[in-house]
């Protein structure tokens, strides 16, 4: 088990440093579907069999797949890989790695001054995750739903289709002009 | 079970997978023309049965062209991507007591997060072809199958909650008594309409539609690739097939006087039938139809479904 881990983090690793450095968008967000795969086998290997098919059914089957729709239609072409290629200049990279090598060096500290004690595995059930999920934390599921509606609701409201019922010939851009005459009119009576 | 047992259960199903895969261009070609009340293949070999060997020499030896202005990786990639998930689907299904690659104990989940990878295969097909039509088709599948994907998992909810597993195994033995189509019929109709658009056969094929997209996301591949993508579409509609009969016809369960395999095999191979039935039939939709008939029709009556199944099993419990 222990090697399964470690295997999968290093490729979860691996994938993540690619995704931060590739120029081409629609690349980046492949090795990042990798990563997630990744780090769903290493939940796999850590006994939580239900997170890590969640993590494959909606990071990487549904979220990523959204994003590269999106980005799909936004036909990015290489000019912006010429673009990214000339922001993520060298010495870009200098004050974000200084940075991260200093968590990194306190996460080791942690870690060697930690009990060295073997990984723990114990594998959760489906339905220890449900009951937990339905009992404990209810409050928190229901917030979660909460938000999620909300967020449907913004999503259908910006989405939504305004309709004006306009005549095929008409243009909107000449009502609008017609609008303004009018008002104009209705200034000009009122002084 | 032994090492070298494992092997062999693992090289059968791919064996007997992929003859089903090519098999299925004979099946579908004839039994097309049996309905449009033609002859079909019938030139070489019996019946014309080695049309699937003609068909496969084609491909294989059809020039394998990567178009200059594609994007060279992800072309390839995406056909391997359809056939592999496809395949890694088949992993958890019981062909009979025994006979199963890996009873996962998320078996069902599994199943679902492997054909939510499939959708990749479409998207970077047709992105990386660099062609109109092929994104065109990418974009319609992609939307597609992202949403029909909700109605497929929630239709198999019900079936879970009578189970109280997502073990395919439990869920067979489940139906010793009674199949569970007669229990869950809404659940029957909407997993195997979700199918049909999942594996965007016709009458939902509206990421291919050939009469407006030219061939949709694989309009720029040839031979093998190509190739790819059609035995994914057949294995895929083999999957379907082998799950609603596994889900909610018993699986291998049935009378004694035949072994299991052949009763799954048997019922598998009927909705393999069913699926190329709709072909001949039905036409298509428009695609904003599709969408619409998805959200507003099969959403409520899926949400509707796990509710009333929920409270009926809670009443039962007293």
């Amino acid at each position: 088990m222990p090697l399964l881990f470690y295997t999968s983090s290093v490729i979860a690793i691996l994938a993540t440093i690619m995704v931060i450095t590739r120029y081409h968008p629609i690349h980046a967000l492949l090795y990042l579907v990798v990563s997630f795969l990744a780090v769903a086998m290493i939940f796999l290997s850590l006994g939580a069999p239900f997170v890590a098919v969640l993590e494959v059914i909606l990071y990487a089957g549904a979220i990523i797949v959204l994003l590269i729709f999106v980005v799909m239609m936004l036909n990015l072409g290489t000019d912006t890989a010429t673009q990214e290629k000339q922001w993520l200049q060298p010495k870009v990279w200098i004050g974000p790695s200084l940075l991260a090598l200093v968590l990194l060096s306190e996460m080791v500290i942690l870690l060697m001054q930690g009990d060295n004690a073997d990984m723990q595995v114990t594998p959760v059930e489906i339905k220890q995750v449900s009951i937990s999920l339905y009992k404990e934390y209810i409050i928190a599921l229901e917030l979660a739903g909460f938000l999620l509606m909300a967020g449907i609701v913004g999503a259908a409201h910006i989405g939504k289709h305004k309709k004006k019922h306009l005549h095929r010939f008409l243009q909107e851009e000449n009502l609008d002009a017609e609008n303004k005459k009018m008002k104009q009119v209705e200034e000009t009576v009122n002084n | 079970m032994t090492v070298m047992q494992h092997v062999w259960i693992v090289l059968g199903v791919l064996f007997v997978l992929l003859n089903i895969g090519a098999g299925l261009i004979w099946v579908e070609r004839r039994m097309l023309a049996l309905w449009q009340d033609r002859l079909g293949p019938n030139r070489a070999g019996p019946l014309g049965i080695l049309i699937v060997l003609a068909d496969t020499l084609k491909l294989f030896f059809k020039e394998d062209w990567v178009p200059p202005f594609a994007d060279k990786w992800v072309f390839i990639i995406a056909p391997a991507i359809v056939v592999a998930s496809v395949l890694m689907s088949f992993v958890v299904i019981p062909f009979a007591p025994g006979i199963v690659v890996a009873d996962l104990n998320v078996g069902l989940l599994f199943f679902l997060a492997m054909s939510s990878i499939g959708v990749y295969s479409i998207v970077l097909g047709g992105w990386a072809s660099n062609n109109k039509y092929a994104l065109l088709g990418a974009l319609r599948g992609a939307s597609q199958m992202i949403a029909y994907e909700v109605f497929m998992g929630l239709s198999l909810m019900g079936v879970v909650m009578m189970t109280g597993s997502f073990k395919l195994t439990d869920i067979v033995e489940a139906q010793r008594d009674m199949w569970f189509f007669i229990k869950q019929p809404i659940g029957l109709v909407i997993f195997f309409i979700a199918g049909i658009a999942e594996t965007h056969r016709l009458p939902f094929d509206i990421p291919e539609a050939e009469s407006e997209l030219i061939a949709g996301y694989h309009a720029e591949y040839s031979g093998m690739k190509f190739g790819m993508f059609f035995i994914g579409e057949y294995l895929g509609i083999t999957l379907i097939s082998a799950m609603t009969a596994t889900i909610f016809f018993g699986g291998w369960l049935g009378p004694e006087f035949l072994p299991g395999w052949v009763w799954f095999f048997t019922k598998t191979f009927a909705f393999i039938l069913f699926f190329i039935l709709l072909r001949a039939s039905l036409p298509r939709p428009r695609y904003d139809q599709l969408m619409e008939y998805g959200w507003k029709i099969l959403l409520p009556l899926v949400l509707a479904n796990v509710m009333i199944t929920g409270a009926v099993l809670l009443w039962l419990k007293g």
